[in-house]
């Protein structure tokens, strides 16, 4: 049973992850101050943010180059994140990331990578050396449907098993590699059920029901907690926007725009959202609108790095 | 001591003094423990600082870079340099990036140990040094190491720094031994040595090609020529101020690597003594180097393919214009007899 408390918890840090991807899609190419490649996380909220939600602030995540929402919903500084994507001196990367490389080792955002695959295996290693150390940590490796195809993914799932590593795998699989469908590179749709042959616990939930997410999230944290080892969890969800960039992409010719409405219909927000009342919510987006225009001020105002460090 | 047993001892040495460091890779702890360069370490400190791993190079370097960021020192082990071609993407894409990638906040720390290969037909797939492509990528360090004093002083130098470190060790120096001093003592990245001081003629090389240096400059002695020999040590970063100043001194330049000649490590330091100093050569400066093709298997192809004393020999009283003296093409007795 999620309580009330926990329920507004979700909604106001789905709203925020929603809210901040709708701003930078509007002032993306309108301002021109950006200059990073972005993958919108927008649709796919209830993941990163059930998850982080089962999680302690000492456990850590290592995302992929779809890395705003995790980066956000684990806690991380949403002035250092606009600073970042500016390019500037004040972002959480010193302006040497970008969208695709976030990182806040304080709120255990690891750093996030843009090949596929490649920072799951530092998050099992992370998970080694947790329980090298005899840390009572969780590492999480999230990753899209398309990871699960890189060779280092498999290498990972078997470190973690036969190591038994306080590590869960995150698979939020989205249907889409850039626009190649998975059905074009897969045998079989069911990613989860591969988790039974590295004998770990594989699990599927719905990625437009928060609930659901954080509550399977939970029982692997627990699992981990109690040095049963990594688990694997497949959350179905989609992305809405286009593989990178601020725009929807209905007219570019992998999918149609019934098959994003169709998702659009069961925005793991909106299903939320019916819980609590307009007021409600609209104070919550009132909060995190304030908070968005107080960060991309600070983004704003922030210094470039000094040219001088780039050197011959 | 041997220069494995000099490896192994850099290794339990920081395992003593630092918790953080550990030690893995396929056949570590297995019986012949790497050839001897992890001997006794798993009964000193335990299968819990001394494993193995599954054969997955790519996810096993990822991990330990994955641990690194959670405060490990990790030692990963190959048998061999063409294996851990397979985890080229964390490296070059990872350990190499990160510092730079995330503003300097944050580091990963790894030292790779990486062996390369020769003779007993180790073939193509088992030779290979990759000197080049390792020393190429900003963001790493690399070693390659030619006697024991340094293997077990770069080794220490590349844990207590930190940041990604590549060494490449040279089966063949593997029985060479060599007065290594007791306990701690550090060989820095970046500073070659003046192996043998000279006057007529600088000789470079690295790694197992130091002793064939040496060799073919004790023959030259004795027809009067006076060799400058210098070890690189370390291939990034590379010391070329210790070559120039050599070079302005002698005018004649010969570098000897096991490598192959394009985007090579001498013929980077062939062009940064061109860019710095033109006039500094008073005679082409020659590379003696593999022939442009793999490694092959066969022993009489082996024999023709690796640079001999005689080649280095030859091409040093070429620079120098001399034609008078030949020096006989050198059998050499190699203890190394197989498999591998």
């Amino acid at each position: 049973m999620i309580s009330k408390d926990l329920k507004k918890k979700f909604l106001r840090d789905m709203l925020r992850l929603r809210l901040v991807e709708e701003r930078l899609s509007a002032i993306y190419h309108e301002a021109d101050e950006i200059k990073t490649p972005m993958h919108l996380y927008t649709g796919q909220e209830a993941a990163a943010v059930g998850v982080c939600s089962a999680l302690e602030s000492r456990d850590t995540v290592s995302p992929s180059h779809r890395s705003h929402g995790w980066y956000l919903a684990k806690g991380g500084d949403l002035n250092a994140m606009m600073a970042e994507l500016m390019g500037k001196e004040l972002g959480c990367s010193g302006g040497w990331g970008g969208s695709m490389h976030l990182l806040d080792v304080e709120a255990g955002v690891m750093g996030s990578s843009s090949i596929l695959a490649a920072t799951v295996p530092h998050a099992v290693g992370m998970a080694l050396a947790f329980q090298m150390k005899g840390e009572d940590r969780v590492a999480v490796a999230p990753s899209g449907d398309a990871a699960v195809e890189e060779g280092v993914y498999h290498e990972s799932l078997n470190w973690a098993a036969l190591k038994k590593l306080p590590v869960i795998f995150v698979c939020e699989n989205n249907f889409y590699s850039t626009t190649t469908h998975l059905r074009d590179r897969q045998p079989s749709v069911d990613i989860y059920k591969r988790a039974e042959a590295y004998g770990m616990p594989g699990l599927r939930c719905d990625g437009n029901d928060v609930g659901d997410v954080y509550t399977k999230a939970l029982e692997a944290v627990n699992r981990a907690r109690r040095s049963e080892g990594p688990s694997f969890i497949e959350i179905m969800t989609y992305r809405w926007r286009g593989h990178v960039g601020p725009y929807y992409d209905w007219d570019a010719g992998y999918r149609t725009q019934q098959d994003v409405e169709e998702w659009m219909k069961h925005c793991p927000i909106k299903s939320l959202a019916k819980e609590f009342s307009l007021q409600e919510e609209q104070s919550l987006k009132d909060e995190i609108e304030k908070e968005i225009d107080v960060s991309l001020a600070f983004a704003r105002n922030a210094a470039f790095p000094r040219k001088e460090i780039i050197r011959a | 001591m041997k220069y494995s047993e000099a490896i192994q001892d850099a290794q339990a040495v920081m395992m003593r003094l630092d918790k953080r460091v550990f030690v893995c890779g396929l056949g570590v702890p297995a019986p012949k423990e790497v050839f001897g360069s992890c001997s006794g370490l798993k009964e000193e400190f335990g299968n819990k600082r001394v494993f193995d791993t599954p054969a997955s190079e790519n996810g096993t370097l990822g991990l330990l870079l994955g641990a690194s960021l959670q405060g490990m020192r990790p030692i990963m082990v190959n048998q061999r340099v063409d294996f851990f071609l397979l985890a080229l993407d964390q490296l070059i894409n990872h350990a190499s990036k990160w510092k730079y990638m995330f503003g300097g906040r944050q580091e990963m720390s790894v030292l790779v140990r990486l062996i390369v290969g020769r003779g007993w037909g180790q073939g193509p797939q088992h030779s290979q040094s990759m000197h080049a492509l390792f020393a190429h990528i900003p963001g790493l360090k690399v070693a390659a190491p030619a006697c024991a004093y340094d293997a077990k002083g770069m080794i220490i130098a590349a844990l207590q720094e930190g940041g990604p470190v590549v060494m490449i060790e040279h089966r063949r120096l593997y029985d060479e031994i060599q007065y290594v001093p007791q306990g701690m003592y550090s060989v820095a990245f970046g500073q070659a040595r003046v192996v043998v001081e000279g006057k007529d003629m600088t000789l470079v090389a690295s790694s197992h090609m130091v002793s064939e240096a040496q060799k073919a400059a004790c023959l030259l002695k004795d027809h009067g020529i006076s060799v400058e020999l210098i070890d690189l040590r370390s291939l990034r970063p590379l010391d070329t101020e210790t070559v120039y100043a050599s070079v302005k001194k002698t005018g004649h330049l010969v570098l000897v690597e096991g490598d192959w000649k394009p985007c090579s490590v001498s013929g980077e330091i062939i062009a940064s003594l061109a860019e710095k100093d033109p006039g500094v050569f008073k005679s082409p400066p020659m590379r003696v180097m593999w022939p442009d093709m793999p490694a092959p298997t066969s022993a009489p192809l082996e024999e023709a393919f690796y640079p001999s004393v005689k080649d280095i020999c030859d091409a040093c009283l070429k620079v120098l214009g001399s034609s008078i003296l030949v020096v006989e093409k050198n059998h050499e007795k190699v203890m190394f007899n197989g498999p591998f």
